[in-house]
């Protein structure tokens, strides 16, 4: 069995699963936010409205809630659901709540891994479709909507397809100013963004083993965008000592078996990579950043759960290092945590004398909400996971996906700008 | 709710994703009345006035794809949506859809795509997994649900399910 299968076979009580077997499975861990929050807890009151016994849920101590989408609160709207969540973590004792304002808090996804709140080996289900980038720790993780949301925080449990797993093996030499979102969009530009539907895809090959486990999360995290079910990485030292900083839980390391069969396996050899961008509108519209390098720019967005982890801002600060930025910059920390990190490494400083602007960690503009949404017509690079019609702001306005590396370099120059053209 | 009849609302495209079903703007609404005047609103912002209760939509592979919105199968819902017919959806999209009891989620062959035409009226018979096209007298095959699935879709969704229920 894959390590999945191994999981959801540990998570069903069972001794073997298959792909494509349908069943319940027990949850670990569960997460939900300012968006679907208000909407599972909406599902959770018309149950009761209609005669269900509500007054405790399954597991207080596994629930754990994230402010970030709409905070700090963009309107009275955003203030109400911000309000309706703390009272809901409130009445069924869920102490797991990160309020903005209030210490640590930040992107759901960011949380996860930043906070060690899932663990290897482990069934996480949360109310966002980018839940995925957790299983860069070696869980199954899956995004889910409202009424499963509701539904697993009454009965712990929750039905699903064992997914056929796709095995993407990365080997050898990563060239400079590649970063893995390099990787990852040259694979669903391959694949296409329905090219692990229902599936997953799991990372392996030396170029993954010697990664650090923020350029492995960016890898999970866009495991979403080729319509994979989850995406995973089996856990190693890397893993170990990332969550030896982090927790002393104990955990158990589940690998999968040495005859594991995988659907079709797909071989990388990343030697000539290339820094890729992707175009307007979809992740799967790759090409190399070079090809592009005429495209005019109004913005730069450098952040969200995809391209805003620390590394992910050491990376744009070694470029912006000393110069000035040409076209408007946000730098967005995904976590107060990561946010401290960039103020106490001095990179808060970088930033803010290239011109760029430093807010506090939010989903912001990667989801058109607020802090940055752009205009009709305007044209953005960014560190962001999505760029379909709409997505950070006017159906209009234009989204290039990117590294940081390619999108701290564009912000020099206002064009596409391929990183190794400006330091080399 | 073994046999269902309803006009055909096509979208072509494939990879039509909730951003364009329900704009993000408006993911901090939850009332389902306000969500539905804006369903469909990134390809056609009239799409509400269009649709009668019981109608169906046929859209191009991926259906759904993007965020883990419920406000995606909420909105198409309450506009009067009964069923969407596609060659593939987004699983998120498909789970709610069922779990939900808000629609229909119905896999068809990819050559049936091109078959059904806007306006057309179908019926769709779910104990023997077939499509009629009543306005040109064709029939065509659904991929059936697995059996967990068709007796949550039977129940009219998970709770109901799990109580034993119908809705
Ligand atoms: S940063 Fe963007 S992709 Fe990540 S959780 Fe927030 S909205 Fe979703």
């Amino acid at each position: 069995m894959t390590v999945t299968e191994k999981i959801l076979a540990r998570a069903s009580g069972k001794d073997r699963v298959q792909p494509g077997e349908v069943g319940f499975v027990s949850v670990d861990k569960l997460m939900m936010h300012d968006v679907s929050g208000p909407g599972v807890i909406k599902v959770l009151n018309e149950w009761e409205k209609k005669g269900k016994k509500l007054d405790h849920i399954w597991d207080p101590e596994k629930v754990w809630i994230a402010e970030d989408h709409f905070v700090p609160n963009a309107d009275k709207v955003s203030a109400e659901n911000i309000m309706t969540l703390s009272r809901w973590s409130k009445r069924f004792g869920v102490t797991k709540h990160f309020k903005y304002g209030l210490g640590q808090y930040g992107i759901c996804h960011t949380l996860s891994h930043e906070e060690a709140l899932v663990l290897p080996g482990q069934v996480y289900v949360a109310g966002d479709s980018h839940t995925n980038t957790t299983g860069a720790l070696g869980a199954f993780a899956a995004g889910l909507g409202h009424t499963d949301i509701a539904y697993v925080l009454m009965y712990g449990e929750i039905w699903l397809k064992v997914p056929e797993t796709l095995l993407f093996k990365i080997t050898g030499t990563k060239p400079n100013y590649v970063m893995a979102k390099d990787i990852i969009l040259k694979i669903i530009g391959d694949i296409g963004t329905e090219g692990a539907n229902y599936k997953t895809m799991q990372f392996s090959g030396d170029v993954v083993e010697r990664m650090s486990m923020d350029e492995r999360l960016t890898l999970t995290n866009m495991t979403t965008e080729a319509g994979a079910k989850n995406g995973i990485i089996e856990p190693d030292s890397v893993t170990e000592s990332y969550l030896r900083e982090r927790t002393t839980a104990p955990y158990s390391k589940i690998l999968g078996d040495s005859d594991a069969k995988f659907s079709e396996i797909f071989h990388y050899e990343i030697d000539k990579l290339e820094p890729t961008v992707a175009k307007p509108f979809s992740p799967g519209n790759t090409t190399a950043a070079r090809e592009l390098q005429q495209v005019e720019v109004d913005r730069v967005y450098i952040g969200s759960c995809t391209g805003a982890k620390f590394e992910d801002l050491q990376a744009a600060a070694k470029i912006l290092k000393g110069k000035k930025v040409k076209v408007r910059t946000e730098v967005l920390p995904a976590a107060q945590s990561i946010y401290l990190k960039v103020v106490n490494q001095g990179l808060a400083n970088i930033f803010i004398e290239a011109g760029a602007l430093v807010g506090p960690p939010t989903c912001g503009a990667c989801c058109g909400a607020h802090m940055g949404v752009l205009g009709e017509g305007e044209i953005c690079v960014s560190t962001t996971n999505r760029n379909f019609p709409g997505r950070m702001g006017d159906v209009k306005s234009k989204t290039y996906l990117a590294s940081p590396l390619v999108a701290a370099a564009s912000a020099l120059r206002g064009k596409i700008t391929d990183p190794r053209d400006i330091l080399e | 709710m073994t046999s269902i009849r309803g006009k055909v609302h096509k979208f072509e495209s494939s990879n039509i994703d909730t951003d364009v079903i329900v704009p993000g703007q408006y993911l901090k609404i939850h009332d389902p009345k306000e969500l539905a005047k804006h369903a469909m609103e990134g390809i056609d912002p009239e799409f509400p006035k269009k649709v009668s209760a019981g109608d169906f939509m046929v859209c191009g592979n991926n259906f759904g794809c993007g965020s883990s919105r419920e406000h995606a199968p909420i909105a198409l819902s309450t506009v009067g949506i009964k069923a969407i017919l596609a060659p593939s959806f987004a699983r998120i999209f498909y789970r709610n859809a069922i779990d939900g009891g808000y629609l229909l989620p119905i896999e068809i062959e990819p050559e049936t795509l091109s078959k059904i035409r806007d306006k057309d009226v179908l019926e769709i018979n779910l104990s023997q997994n077939k499509i009629m096209n009543i306005t040109n007298n064709e029939s065509y095959k659904m991929v059936p649900f697995p059996d967990l699935v068709s007796q949550i879709v039977e129940a009219g969704g998970l709770i109901y399910y799990r109580d034993g229920k119908k809705r």
